[in-house]
This record gives C-alpha cells, structure tokens and sequence, in this order.
C-alpha cells in the first residue's frame, strides 16, 4: 500500500461524475474511504466541504478538499504521476481532444439525458431522446477519428476520455430498462457499442459501476421527490 | 521551437471566448494569425476545424485544430510549458482549484447572464441578472483565498482564473447597460473592482479585448 495519505470520497453510487472518479482511483490502486451521501438529507460534511454547490464528488486528501469531477481526476492522475497507468495522455493535442470531448459529454449527453429522466410527457422524452442518439453519433464519429482502430478512447486501456464518457453508461443501461429506448446498437453506432462492452468489462468498471437496478430505483426516488416538490409548490399557488 | 510553429485564431473581436484565447497568446508572447471570422457566413475553414460547435474561439497549431476557450487555455500552458509565464499552478492541488473556479465562472456567471441578455421576459431577466451577482460575489471571496493578497487570482502574475474572467471583462460591462446593476462596485466586490483596474491596465487586455472608454474610468 503506497503512501496516498488519507483520501476520502463523498459520493453518490449512482452519479456518473462519482463512477468517474472512484475509476481513477481504482486505475491509480489507491485506497480511500468511501461515503456514500443522502442527496435528499445533505451531510454536515458534504455541506461544509462543498459550500458553494453542495454536490458529490468531494475527494478529501490529507484535508484538503477538491471539487468537480474533472478537475479531481485531474488531481488523481498529477499527484500520483508515478503510480499506475497515465490518466491523461501525455501529448498536448491529444490532451486537448480528451478534454474537449470530455467537456462535450458532461454538457450534451448528461443533459440529453436528465431530460428523459425528467420528462413529463411521451413527446418531451422523445425530443430527449432525439437529442441523444445525436450525441451518441458525434461520439461513435469522435471515437473513430482518435482511437486509431484500438479498444479504446486512449488507446490499449482506458483514459480520461474513456471515464468521461462511460461513466454516463449506467444511466443509458437504466433508462433502456425504463423506456425501452435502445441508445446503442450494432447498426448505428457499432464502434461505441463494441467500446461500451469492453467498457464495463474493464477490472475498475467492475469494481466501482452500480447494477443497473439500483439506478433504477434512485431515478424512481428523484422521480417521487420532484413530483413532491410539484406538488407542494401547486398547493402553495 | 523555432521556424515551424504555426498559430491562427479564429476569432471574433468582440468575442469574450477570443479574448481569453488573446489574452493568453500575448501574455506568452507568442505570435499568431488573426483569422476574423463572419458568424452570419461561417468560413470553409471555421467548419471543418470546428464541426461540433461550429462557434470561435478555434486556434489551429500547425494545421491542427483545438477548440473550445478552456481547453485552448490548458492547450496553450501544455504545448509552451516553457515559453512565458504558465498559467496554471505548479501545485496539483491549486491547479484543481484553479480548474474548480473556471467551471464556476463559466456555469454560474456565464450562463445566467447569457440568460439575462437574451431572455424575453422580465422575470427570466432579472432571474438571470440575481444569479450573476451571487456569482460575482462568490468570486469576490474566491479571489480573496486564491490571490492570498497578491494581485491576481494566479498570485503575482495572470493565471488561469484571471483569464477566464478577464476575457469576460468587456462583455459584464454591458451589464449596467442591460439593468442599471453594475457587476462590480466599491460596496459589494472591492477586491474583485481593484483586480479589474490592475488587469485591465495589462498590455495584453488592452489589445486582447475591446473595452469601452465608459469602463476604464469606473466612477470609485
């Protein structure tokens, strides 16, 4: 067990941005304290380490608090450069692309799919839906142009680029449960479909990804808690 | 590396996204192309370097495209390493802080002020107007831990944060226009006033962004 010091995570199982996170320290084979949160009932310490916007993850190192997925990731993979593979990849360009992409699925895919969570009617869900085969088109044409025929975003193994984008895979795994949509398929998108098996093959996507039933039930209890909170502010009308 | 190094920007002069892009290829004292693009008639060149967003900033690096202002920023600092000054931290853990407040600056103070100047009602308005300010003061405090009492977020010198809200700089001074609010003052954000002047007196921000005369004689 190598000297990480001591790390804490406050997360959430269920939250992509959580799954992201708990990857790299399994790809870097650090040990930490994991704290899984009540979103509905925040912590004393969630709410004291992230005051500005009371979200997971919060990674605690020896005290010191870091925020925002991309930017503890980012931590991970610089402080501990000499244990484990690179997270990122060491090229400028291929650094910018990683992070670009990154970026464009936090925006666009998270946001397609929260839509369909929180879709009230059967047109709003599919103009979600819509939105998010498209991503899924950009993403199959993005991992052609830089995986150069190999398994994955980065390469050989899996990078900041393959986290990025297959964290959200629990969510589109649920919600195919839930709506029957299919979001992959050999037809349209076979490179990402192919990309995702190999994704949730992977040793730390085993170790750290949700199943998919307990997703499921965390989107019935947010489904419960907006509708609550619907409820509540039409009475108060 | 000398003789082969090519730089171009795509770009708008009134774009805030450019002007961080700019800011940060002045401050390395790099030399580049200026590309200005026409959004109403986007170029041949602007889409096919950038056929996602379609949108500047886009700065092409000896044929190669990077797109999107913060991960040109972190481009810039990673391929010139040791030209100029570098504008992340050294240290991981204030490079993450740094990265923390640039999301920040561009979910919470950017967006709601899109919101603000584009919105049709009032009430989106003047939603999107509140949520700018309680950005702004946050970053007030933000400025005060990462300054420590130095001039800029970045310490001494301009760093990553500086030149994320920099860039925005000509653009938030429509704000007073837009609502009669004025996104700084002497009251409310007088560290954060204090920075403006400082940076907007920088050789780089005067010919990286287009202020306004009104601007740069802030009534104190």
């Amino acid at each position: 067990m190598a000297a990480e010091g001591d790390l804490k995570l406050l997360g959430l199982s269920v939250s992509p941005f959580v799954v992201r996170v708990r990857m790299a320290l399994h790809m870097k084979g650090l040990s930490y304290e994991y704290i899984e949160q009540d979103l509905f009932n925040k912590s004393e310490l969630l709410l004291k380490s992230n005051p500005v916007e009371k979200k997971v993850p919060v990674l605690i190192h020896d005290g010191k608090t870091i925020l925002d997925s991309s930017a503890i990731v980012q931590y991970i993979d610089e402080v501990w450069a000499a244990m484990g593979p690179s997270i990122l990849p060491v090229d400028p360009n291929e650094r910018a692309t990683a992070r670009f992409w990154a970026a464009y699925v936090d925006d666009k895919l998270f946001s397609a799919y929260v839509g369909i969570n929180k879709a009230t009617t059967e047109v709003e869900r599919e103009e979600k839906v819509s939105e998010m085969l498209a991503v899924l088109e950009q993403l199959e044409e993005a991992f052609a142009k830089n995986s150069n025929g190999k398994a994955f975003f980065a390469g050989d193994s899996i990078g900041y680029l393959d986290l990025a984008v297959g964290c959200h895979l629990l969510w589109l795994k649920a919600q195919h449960k839930m709506f029957g949509v299919v979001f992959l398929d050999a037809g349209k998108t076979p490179l990402l479909e192919a990309w995702a098996k190999r994704f949730a093959e992977t040793d730390a996507a085993k170790e750290v990804v949700p199943d998919t039933g307990m997703v499921m039930e965390y989107a019935k209890k947010r489904q419960a808690y907006r509708a609550a909170v619907a409820a509540a502010a039409a009475t108060a009308k | 590396m000398a003789g082969e190094d090519e730089l171009k920007l795509l770009g708008t002069w009134a774009s805030p996204w450019v002007s961080r892009v700019k800011l940060a290829l002045h401050l390395k004292g790099l030399s580049y192309e200026n590309v200005e693009q026409d959004l109403d008639n986007k170029s041949d060149l602007l889409l096919a370097s950038n056929p996602v967003h379609k949108k500047v900033p886009v700065l092409i690096h000896n044929g190669k495209p990077i797109c999107e202002s913060v991960v040109i920023l972190e481009y810039i600092d990673d391929a010139y390493g040791t030209v100029g000054p570098s504008f992340l931290p050294v240290d991981p853990y204030e490079r993450a802080i740094a990265r923390f407040w640039v999301d920040y600056i561009d979910q919470k103070l950017v967006i709601p002020w899109k919101v603000a100047f584009t919105a049709d009602g009032e009430e989106e308005k003047t939603e999107g107007i509140k949520q700018m300010l309680a950005a702004v003061h946050t970053l007030e405090g933000a400025l005060k831990e990462c300054s420590k009492g130095k001039p800029f977020f970045g310490g001494d010198s301009v760093g990553y944060v500086d030149l994320a809200l920099g860039g925005l700089l000509a653009f938030l001074q429509g704000t007073e226009e837009l609502c009669g609010s004025k996104p700084f003052d002497i009251a409310n954000t007088p560290l954060l006033l204090a920075w403006v002047e400082r940076f907007t007196a920088l050789d780089a921000a005067k010919v990286a962004c287009q202020m306004s005369a009104s601007w740069l004689s802030l009534p104190r």
